[in-house]
């Protein structure tokens, strides 16, 4: 999109001189300003005060006593920080990976000129508006062998079928991603499906007229210009499943064992409940460290894009 | 204009569409499922809960769980149900949405009309705001409270609301005005108009769709947060997530699953009706910029 | 525990700030806890009854997960926030570190007047009493090291209430050959532990658990005592159903209530779940104390913690203080809660048989020093330890690690988290 060449303002206020220049000029950052200084003071300001915390020896409310690496050092011998990474990177990949996958078909499917698209529509989305708090019950006894879809199943007659994921070590993560991608991917749905509604037909037609097939049309020309809805739903699935806390806790509760620990988990239960906030600090400096790792060339890249 | 499908060029053939029909109501299935367990169990007696078959229908069709978890289940030491808890949750909820998407939209509009150096630099600090893990701000936060004088009250909440809600607000109030035209705000400028005049007569009509995308937005998060809803209230101003999690979570009493559910649903009924009654303007919004360049 | 100028400065400052920021007025307590819904919520309310009776309301703060982790969240803002509660719902160490941290209020007037010192367990006391002050009071004694049986399977099976370990196997031994489940279990890390806790002590006895748990002596960790008793870990392993993992404590109360499984190791609170089904106590279910544990009993006592709102304990807090431990109130909410009351000399006329026998145990244990905190409900050490050797426990018992390397890690983490 074309923007406003950055002494825009100037060339203006120049034009219209007169004695509300100066506060025609301040105007708008005036307006910002309270925002700014909210999101400096509360983000910047609190992600500040954890990464000195995080060098302290707080445990049960924030101390104020150095004791260098010594967290860092511990953060990283604790098994269940390895095994929180691991997951991370398991989840949120699964997660973001299905929620766009799952969410741009729906989203060309329902495209087609369906009947009752609204109503899908509305099906599709209503998860996002439910808490995890109970939802996760429902999840939990449904992923459940002994009463939940293996139960059911064995009662149809099918008694070998075999689904206990949610019990076992090594597929209990994947049960999380099952759950988290039925909140969140009817709204990666809608996201792509503005995206497609805002495509100009013209372009398809004539792509169409040179005979290119419909996977084709949407692979070659359609998707690459849902850029800026990858973007959107990237931003949000990201933010989702880095705070993804509440359906752990619901779902299985980190376990079996540890099995299910994400760094979310982790940095609350070693602030809050075992009384070790020093780890739990440093915990929360890793990761908003590996976020802004991840995020800021990402935001960079996209934010630039735009102005060409 | 949600009708009106942009990619109709592309034609489909039968047995395409019988498979993309197929596909769509498998997917129904799969968000319907947990909602289908919840609605089920929740008019069944708790017996015949703890007799198994968490799938079948009722047997006894009964409507007692959700009379009791509306007005007569124990929520702390009072037999209130979730009624009263409502009302704080109401009073917490359109304030802050309401504070929030004015703000995103001023935000939004100084940062693509009123650009000025540095202008980038903030929408990235504001959009990389968004990332902060809750855990950490809640022992600084509540100190601020504290000290402002705000702690434990509807107030308090709506400004920590407020204050993690700006981010996204502005996110999508920032890309829907991107793409409105840059020559009608120049051209009310050069008529002499102002700052605010350009925002309330030009702006606004035609922010509707972006407004209602950061509503159901905003007012989902809010509504079905629980971390600050139970940190920062007391006694007379607990959010409804804080009493539906008291209802579910005892440790130690016997656990009423058809209540649970009842409440549940009911917990998220505000939440259903924003979706339902601005969900068709809701694509509408996404697509009128959200998701744009 | 460190307890520092700079802190305790700041928390004095905080608390300084509370008297005039907090919201509750002259003639009301804002009470904070966890038992939010149900028979507890409801026997909790007696106590408001009695207190309203004098003139002083109950505003009720009610915050239930996770055991009073969120609680205990929730907590830590109010006092950062200047604004904590007049009495908080407390378990054993979170109260010493609070009053390590000053916030609490001083209650040895009252305590003098009711006698206090000599009606709690002295046990009970090493949590209420901080450097000799009063600072909560209990409500109730858990014991934890009970077993829940079904009596109709043992009846059936021919099988005598097991007094040793090797007893315990050949019973669960029969049972499972009848094709039903051994132990009802549900595989969260308390429920390990809580069996961890009855197991140690029937394998290492009393001293063992004194070193080991309270003590934390790296040498009693890491000895092969301890092997032996993750090994005992094992056994019971090998009694649970395949879908133990996440199963919450009452559905495991529900599987033995059903029929369908011999034995439940767990807390008194169980026993609210066999009521509720419409059960007696030595007819339809049996209760008894862990096989090699029967002269011990290992607690956990809900308290009421007061936070400091000025100098002195207002009227109000010593007046909470006083009326939950009455012993009206004790007898009245301990025969709903399923626990015992926190003074012995209660009359056990109110309770049921397993209750009567509660009681007696107690009385007993305390006599012969034999009560001893439960180091899975946080009796033994404080949150960072208890943590650590949950991780362990559980990470065992989930077959991550065999008993050797179940016994060193339990010296390493214990380390770590001190």
């Amino acid at each position: 999109m074309p923007a406003f060449p950055e002494d825009w303002n100037g060339f203006v206020c120049s034009k219209t001189r007169d004695r509300g220049d100066f506060l025609r000029d301040a105007l708008p950052k005036i307006v910002l300003s309270p925002s700014l200084a909210m999101v400096l003071i509360f983000v910047y300001g609190f992600i500040a005060f954890t990464l000195y915390l995080s060098f302290t020896d707080s445990r049960i409310l924030p101390s104020y006593d150095l004791v260098g690496w010594k967290n860092y050092i511990n953060l990283f011998r604790l098994r269940a920080w390895s095994i929180a990474v691991k997951n991370v990177v398991i989840f949120g990949g699964l997660y973001i990976v299905f929620c766009c996958f799952i969410g741009l078909m729906l989203a060309i499917f329902l495209d087609q000129k369906i009947r009752a698209e609204g109503f899908i529509r509305s099906i599709y989305l209503y998860p996002m508006a439910l808490s995890f708090i109970v939802t996760g019950t429902a999840w939990k006894w449904f992923l459940d062998p002994g009463i939940g879809l293996e139960a059911v199943v064995h009662s149809w007659g099918w008694t070998s079928f075999q689904f206990n994921w949610i019990k076992s070590n090594q597929m209990a993560i994947y049960t999380i991603v099952i759950a988290a991608v039925w909140q969140t991917s009817g709204f990666v749905m809608a996201m792509f499906l503005a995206g497609l509604r805002g495509i100009d037909g013209e372009v398809l037609k004539a792509a169409q007229i040179d005979g290119a097939s419909n996977f084709s049309l949407y692979r070659r020309i359609v998707i690459p210009q849902l850029r800026p809805a990858f973007m959107s739903a990237i931003v949000v699935l990201a933010h989702m499943a880095i705070k993804s806390y509440d359906l752990v806790i619901a779902l299985t509760g980190g376990g079996p064992g540890r099995a299910t620990e994400l760094p979310a988990t982790f940095m609350y239960s070693y602030t809050f409940t075992r009384n070790q906030m020093g780890i739990g600090a440093a915990s929360a400096v890793i990761m908003l460290m590996s976020i802004a790792a991840i995020m800021v060339p990402y935001l960079w890249s996209e934010l630039r894009e735009k102005q060409q | 204009m949600s009708s009106n499908a942009s990619t109709q060029v592309v034609s489909t053939g039968r047995t395409a569409r019988f498979l993309i029909y197929t596909v769509l109501l498998l997917f129904c299935l799969y968000y319907l499922l947990p909602l289908y367990v919840m609605l089920v169990n929740s008019l069944k007696p708790l017996r015949e809960i703890q007799s198994g078959g968490m799938m079948n229908l009722p047997d006894a069709l009964t409507f007692e769980p959700w009379k009791s978890a509306w007005s007569t289940a124990q929520i702390g030491v009072q037999a209130t149900g979730l009624k009263p808890y409502f009302m704080n949750s109401i009073q917490m909820v359109v304030p802050a949405v309401a504070i929030s998407t004015v703000l995103g939209a001023l935000n939004g509009y100084v940062l693509t009309k009123w650009q000025f150096r540095g202008h980038k630099i903030i929408f990235g600090l504001l959009l990389f705001a968004c990332f902060i893990p809750f855990q950490i701000v809640l022992i600084p936060m509540a100190r601020i409270l504290g000290i402002m004088g705000i702690a434990g009250s509807v107030p308090g909440l709506i400004f920590v609301h407020l204050v993690y809600g700006i981010g996204f607000s502005t996110l999508y109030f920032r890309n829907y005005y991107a793409q409105f035209p840059d020559e009608l705000v120049r051209a009310a400028m050069i008529d002499g108009a102002g700052f605010f005049t350009i925002f309330r007569r030009i702006m606004l009509p035609s922010s509707g769709p972006i407004a209602v995308v950061c509503i159901i937005w905003q007012f989902t998060n809010i509504w079905n947060d629980f971390l600050f809803g139970a940190s920062f209230s007391d006694f007379n101003s607990q959010p409804m997530t804080v009493a539906l999690n008291n209802l579910v979570q005892s440790s130690t009493g016997v656990k009423e699953y058809n209540v649970h559910f009842a409440g549940a649903i009911m917990a998220a009924l505000p939440t259903l009706l924003v979706y339902i009654v601005a969900g068709r303007y809701f694509v509408r919004g996404l697509m009128a910029g959200s998701v744009k360049g | 525990m460190r307890l520092n100028f700079s802190r305790s400065a700041a928390l004095i400052a905080i608390v300084a700030a509370s008297a005039s920021a907090t919201s509750v007025k002259a003639e009301d307590v804002e009470v904070l806890h966890w038992w939010t819904s149900g028979g507890e919520a409801s026997a909790l309310n007696v106590l408001k009854e009695n207190l309203e009776e004098q003139g002083i309301g109950w505003q009720d703060m009610p915050v239930a997960g996770g055991g009073g982790e969120q609680a205990m969240t929730v907590l830590r803002a109010r006092v950062t926030g200047g604004n904590p509660p007049s009495a908080v719902q407390m378990l054993g160490f979170d109260i010493t570190d609070w009053a390590n941290e000053g916030a609490l209020a001083n209650l040895n007037d009252i305590a003098a007047e009711e006698n206090w010192d000599a009606v709690v367990p002295a046990a009970l006391q090493k949590f209420s009493k901080h450097d000799g002050e009063w600072v909560a009071a209990p409500v109730n004694v858990h014991s934890t090291n009970w077993v829940w049986a079904n009596k109709s399977i043992l009846d059936e099976l021919g099988i005598e209430q097991p007094e040793t370990w090797d007893e315990l196997i050949a019973a669960m031994d029969k049972v499972q050959a009848s094709g039903k489940v051994a132990v009802a279990h549900g595989g969260q890390a308390w429920q390990d532990a809580t069996i961890f806790d009855a197991v140690l002590m029937a394998t290492g006895g009393p001293e063992f658990y004194q070193a080991s748990m309270i003590d934390l002596d790296p040498e009693a960790l890491g000895s092969d005592t301890m092997t032996e008793v993750f090994d005992r870990m094992t056994v019971i392993r090998g009694y649970v159903d395949d879908n133990f993992s996440g199963r919450d404590w009452n559905l495991a109360s529900a599987m033995v209530i059903n029929n369908d499984a011999a034995f439940q190791f767990m807390g008194d609170w169980a026993k609210g779940e066999f009521l509720k089904a419409g059960q007696t106590p030595g007819e339809d279910f049996l209760c008894f104390r862990f096989p090699g544990t029967q002269d011990q009993v290992t607690f956990n006592s809900d308290q009421f913690a007061f936070f400091e709102q000025g100098d002195e304990p207002t009227a109000e807090q010593t007046a909470l203080a006083k009326a939950i431990l009455s012993p009206e109130f004790q007898s009245a909410f301990n025969v709903v809660k399923g626990s015992v009351p926190a003074r012995t000399d209660v009359s056990d006329e109110a309770f049921d048989a397993c209750g009567k026998q509660g009681m007696a145990d107690l009385a007993a244990a305390s006599e012969s020093g034999n009560l001893f905190g439960s180091m899975a409900h946080g009796h033994a050490n404080p949150a960072s330890v208890k943590n650590a050797m949950y991780d362990v426990i559980t990470a065992h018992f989930n077959g991550e690690y065999d008993s050797e390397t179940a016994t060193q890690e339990m010296v390493t983490a214990v380390q770590i988290a001190q």
